[in-house]
């Protein structure tokens, strides 16, 4: 199959004003016959909802938390980036999108990229509207900080709880739009199918988390914003409950799954303290700005941190990269923090751990400003280390964060399945194959708030008002049906295994071999261990209690059986991508001092995939990427 | 260390509920009370019987989703601190801790420790926000908001919305998080256009709910886990005396 991106001619600053004007628009008065599919309610998902339901269409949307104001959009901490040169340091719309296509290691759609940081700023007005309280210099106007990958000062910031803070904003603004009965809202319901009919996406069947009731919800178009896969992992800095199945089933109805194998490692999370771990924390990388990365020169130096003299320390990060420093990007400063600890420079419990050290700052700036600038993180760290961080350094090490493959989407937010669109980090399409901090909250905004609001007008124009079936449309009847038969199974399969010990399992083959260094053993050995694990999964699996009512077991059972395929085509597409970029990181492809060393005439392309059927190898479909705007270039960061 | 859990077990709203007696001999400090929890469920689904149900999402004390009454506390004995960032070296051996849902006419429990808290939202839908239609906003710089402001501001939109103030206070009051949203909005200049419809429509829709009123007890602030003070009910309650006495309180409009 042709993959067709759409994306406009011209040239790339004038694409997308270019292309609002070519798309057409749906008339006031025929909105209200449209109705939309939202599933998931952080900022993309919330902010979509709020803004369809601002133009007058009908809106249902979806969230598996008790309200949507819980999306795990809440927990990002550092910030927002914006194209504002408030700080004129040299910022521009064309500096931002060469940052991230160059952070993206050259795997992103320049066209999609170009559009992000085009609408970074409208996307701060619009936080600002809403009453985002972002922190503020002393002469009332928006203050900016540092960013990885960065060599300007271009991150909005609301303390160390941004997310949280646009999370309010848009749910602000959904809460609104629920009052005034634009937008239907549906908390505790988990999407667990997708319908086709005649190939448009025409609804979704949800389970009632409270009840237990399977039902089905038509629209004229279905919007997922359902997040990453993080938690294929088992151990991640996602939410516990942040889950795939929502994109992994219109992957098996026939979506695209693009790039699954660039999964970003955080390098700033606290470190495994035990075998009862059940989530990582991250710490914002916006510590790096002011602390200092380092582990004793010396292999298994078990001297206290302040006892090692200064000529004892690797400041590895300002080592390698002189000109970044500690604000390297986030796939090289993990890589680089797991290689001084496979050399045994490693510090804390398992010698899996490096030094995040905050006392030049504090001698420099003094401590008021420290506390001021990441004081909740500092908090935060020693609740749950019990370690006092203004005593002893941090100890951080790299976790799994955030996931940059997706679902496949055209320039308009649509997938190659007609009228289903994906938006945030659900999709593939901005950050390559490595995300840069601050930009996942620029991207789920900017889909939500400033892109799909126009494309789906688009769409819809096709769609003929009143068309949509009805919820009794035999689809609809035959998706129900999978969908209890699938819950029937789960409870009836008895085993003596629970849930959380096969995604554990499955999360430490992933780890180990599709991790953060990758090689064409491990990942053969992973992609003969996965579906093992699947198969006893469903033989072996206890899942206790009834489908009638809250059942938690129940819920991460189907979300788990969804991991143990999705797992296995991650690794899969990991083996195919002989080469390394970003956050991939094939250990056969290096340059000599270690870094992602791309093959740009073989892979210069988008790896879609096509789901073929339970046992049979997915099919690979590319989609070409051209660089007209950024040349082609070997990352560095020194 | 060795811990005995006496925790709420409810198999549904109608059922009258019950303590039942855990023994844990296998915790240890640096797990948090809901990894316990986890050791215990796995414990729990391998004998055969239920596990318990509780809500829980992002575990590191932003979402809002955990909670529940830890020995009589809401969030447990630790300040400042959410029921997944409670580690159990807050705890002795030996000890016994009661954990049961949060307790108000307003929060119904669903199961085990999990309740219904969707009241929350019905107040935030009553008038918690700002009516900027998405793309008319001004730029960001052309409303100076001083430092001040936009840091008291901060404070009180720091509330992660789960509830514990509600289940602290003896009267099931939702002041604390009704007052941390109208302050919030109400020291921002967006804020000013709706301030006092918004203070009207949400203490309306606060009493509505079946929440109870506020006697200064405080016990609000003293579990909060965000640290929210009670100085945002006295700018409520200020916001809320001059809507009254200048407005009457009229529906959400569309325009």
């Amino acid at each position: 199959m042709e993959l067709n991106s759409k994306v406009p001619s011209g040239p790339i600053e004038k694409k997308w004003e270019k292309h609002r004007f070519d798309m057409k628009l749906v008339n006031p008065s025929n909105k209200r016959k449209y109705k939309v599919i939202v599933v998931g309610t952080g900022l993309a998902g919330g902010a979509a909802a709020a803004s369809l339901g601002q133009l007058g269409y009908e809106v249902e949307a979806f969230c598996y938390q008790d309200s949507a104001r819980r999306a795990h959009s809440i927990a990002a901490q550092g910030g927002i980036n914006a194209a504002k040169n408030y700080q004129n340091d040299g910022d521009s719309v064309f500096r931002l999108f060469y940052d991230t296509v160059k952070g993206g290691d050259f795997r992103s759609r320049e066209a999609n990229v170009y559009r992000l940081a085009e609408v970074s700023n409208a996307i701060i007005d619009q936080c600002v509207a809403l009453g985002v309280p972002f922190a503020r210099e002393y002469s009332g106007y928006l203050a900016n900080r540092s960013f990885g990958g960065a060599q300007v000062s271009r991150t909005f910031y609301a303390r160390g709880q941004t997310g949280q803070q646009l999370l309010l904003g848009a749910y602000a603004a959904l809460s609104r739009e629920v009052a005034l009965g634009s937008v239907k809202m549906f908390p505790r319901h988990e999407m667990l199918e997708l319908v086709v009919i005649d190939g448009h996406a025409k609804g979704i069947v949800v389970r009632d988390m409270i009840t237990g009731k399977i039902s089905s919800h038509v629209g004229d178009t279905v919007i997922l914003a359902t997040g990453g896969y993080g938690n294929v992992f088992y151990l991640s800095t996602n939410a516990k409950g942040c889950n795939a199945t929502a994109i992994w089933r219109a992957h098996r109805k026939g979506a695209f799954f693009a790039n699954p194998c660039y999964t970003q490692i955080h390098p700033t999370c606290i470190p495994v303290a035990g075998e009862h771990q059940s989530k990582l924390t991250l710490m914002s990388e916006s510590l790096r700005n002011d602390g200092r990365v380092w582990v004793p020169k010396k292999a298994g130096d078990q001297r206290k941190p302040w006892e090692i003299p200064e000529d004892e320390r690797d400041y590895y990060l300002e080592r390698k990269y002189p000109s970044y420093g500690n604000l390297a990007p986030r796939d090289i400063s993990s890589r680089a923090a797991k290689q001084v600890c496979d050399e045994g420079r490693g510090v804390g419990p398992g010698g899996r751990g490096v030094y995040l050290d905050f006392s030049e700052s504090i001698g420099r700036l003094g401590k008021g400003v420290i506390e001021a600038r990441y004081g909740n993180l500092f908090e935060m760290y020693e609740r749950i280390t019990g370690e006092d961080p203004w005593k002893w350094p941090m100890r951080i090490y790299p976790a799994m964060h955030y996931t940059m493959g997706g679902l496949w989407v055209d320039y308009n937010l649509m997938s190659n399945l007609d009228g289903l669109h994906v938006l945030g980090e659900a999709n593939f399409s901005d950050h390559g194959a490595n995300r840069l901090g601050a930009s996942a909250l620029m991207q789920g905004l900017a889909d939500g708030y400033f892109v799909i609001p126009y494309t789906i007008a688009d769409y819809l124009t096709k769609v003929k008002p009143g068309s949509r079936p009805g919820v009794d449309h035999p689809a609809f009847k035959e998706a129900e049906r999978e969908v209890e038969g699938r819950t029937k199974k789960l409870l009836s399969i008895g085993g003596t295994k629970t849930v959380d010990e096969f995604h554990k399992e499955l999360g430490q083959v992933m780890w180990e071999y599709v991790g953060m260094g990758r090689n064409e053993a491990g990942l053969k050995t992973a992609l003969q261990k996965i579906p093992q694990i699947r198969e006893r999964f469903w033989k072996e699996v206890r899942v206790p209690g009834a489908g009638a009512d809250l059942n938690q077991e129940l819920e991460k059972a189907g979300r788990v059986a969804d991991f143990l395929e999705l797992g296995e085509l991650l690794a899969y597409d990991a083996l195919m991508r002989d080469e390394s970029c970003g956050a991939h990181f094939r250990e056969e492809h290096q340059t000599p001092d270690g870094e992602a060393l791309r093959n740009d005439e073989k892979y210069a392309y988008v790896a879609a995939w096509e789901y073929k059927g339970e046992g049979k190898s997915p099919e690979l479909h590319k989609e070409p990427l051209e660089f007209e705007n950024v040349h082609l270039a070997q990352r560095s960061y020194k | 260390m060795k811990l005995t859990l006496k925790i709420w077990r409810q198999e549904s709203p109608t059922d009258r509920g019950r303590l039942v007696s855990y023994d844990m001999p296998d915790a240890a400090e640096d797990m948090s009370f809901l990894e316990l929890l986890d050791i215990l469920n796995q414990r729990l689904i391998k004998k055969g019987e239920r596990p318990v149900a509780f809500d829980h999402d992002c575990r590191e004390g932003i979402c809002g989703s955990c909670g529940f009454m830890i020995s009589g506390v809401a969030h447990g004995p630790q300040k400042l601190t959410t029921t997944c960032q409670l580690f159990m070296r807050q705890f002795k051996d030996g000890d016994t801790i009661v954990a049961e849902p949060f307790r108000s006419r307003a929060f119904p429990v669903i199961k085990d420790l999990v309740v219904d808290r969707s009241a929350l939202d019905k107040i935030v839908q009553a008038g918690g926000f700002i009516s900027a239609r998405t793309g008319s906003g001004p730029d960001g710089n052309a409303i100076p908001i001083s430092k001040k402001n936009a840091d008291l501001s901060m404070d009180a939109a720091a509330c992660i919305g789960c509830g514990a103030c509600v289940a602290a206070c003896p009267n099931g009051s939702a002041m604390l998080f009704t007052a941390a949203k109208i302050s919030h909005l109400g020291l921002l200049p967006q804020g000013q256009p709706e301030r006092k419809q918004r203070a009207l429509r949400m203490v309306t829709k606060m009493q509505e709910l079946g929440f109870g009123a506020c006697s200064n007890h405080g016990e609000c602030e003293a579990v909060c886990p965000k640290g929210i003070s009670i100085d945002f009910i006295a700018r409520l309650n200020r916001d809320y005396m001059v809507a009254s006495a200048l407005e009457t309180m009229e529906p959400v409009k569309k325009v």
